[in-house]
């Protein structure tokens, strides 16, 4: 059972990030899409925390939403796979089900 | 493999309707089917036809409409979040004693089984919200 868990806020507005990680189990998928994308930068304080969980998870970040918010991809932590919306549901498509932390 | 969407909340106030519409737009061109787009609380104001954003913005009610048109999809608007919004059919404002009816062309008005069976008869169900 591989889950896709998307997460659309930013890490420090809300804790949708926090929840997803400590909730989700391991061999799932992570895709941060609209303000979730600020969770995949590099130099952030959740920076850690998102490359230690990619251990146990996959992670991918919006395309389109990184750009809308001028997020270039070398800004993106190394592990982190961009992919476009037809990406997004190759994603939900490939995974059991999906879970929007709203 | 069938998609059922769920779009939680309305137009312009938050990017779901946005990132609905671009991720049912992309798995129409993959071939996928959309079972039905249920709109629920706020994301019934993206099913009112009256909507008049500025001409250089994109028009996501009249963006849901056309995609509905070319491709059949089944856009459908709970009826009790939608009577608290004032989105009405025709029946409905007759029903209700109102003096018209602003329904977006491709959405319809149906209650929450509608959501229960999408989410039985979709092989993914996609939460849109805030």
């Amino acid at each position: 059972m591989a889950m896709l868990h998307t997460i659309n806020k930013s890490p420090f507005e809300r804790n949708s990030l926090d929840s997803c990680l400590r909730l989700a189990r391991d061999g799932g998928s992570v895709l941060l899409i609209e303000d979730g994308v600020y969770a995949a930068t590099k130099g952030t304080k959740v920076a850690d925390k998102v490359t230690a969980a990619m251990g146990r998870m996959k992670f991918y970040v919006l395309g389109p939403d990184m750009k809308a918010r001028g997020i270039s991809e070398d800004k993106i932590l190394d592990g982190i796979q961009v992919v476009d919306y037809g990406g997004f549901v190759d994603l939900v498509a490939e995974h059991d089900n999906v879970q929007s932390w709203l | 493999m069938k998609f059922g969407i769920l779009v939680n909340e309305g137009p312009y106030n938050h990017q779901a309707s946005d990132t609905a519409y671009q991720f049912t737009k992309a798995a129409l061109e993959k071939g996928h089917e959309i079972f039905r787009v249920f709109f629920y609380n706020d994301g019934v104001n993206n099913g009112t036809r009256f909507g008049v954003p500025p001409q250089d913005d994109r028009n996501i009610t009249k963006l849901w409409s056309e995609l509905a048109e070319k491709h059949n999809l089944d856009l459908v608007v709970c009826v009790a979040a939608a009577q608290r919004r004032g989105i009405l059919d025709a029946d409905e404002a007759k029903r209700h004693g109102k003096d018209g009816d602003n329904i977006a062309p491709g959405f319809r008005i149906s209650g929450l089984g509608q959501l229960i069976e999408a989410g039985i008869q979709a092989d993914r169900l996609v939460v849109f919200g805030d």
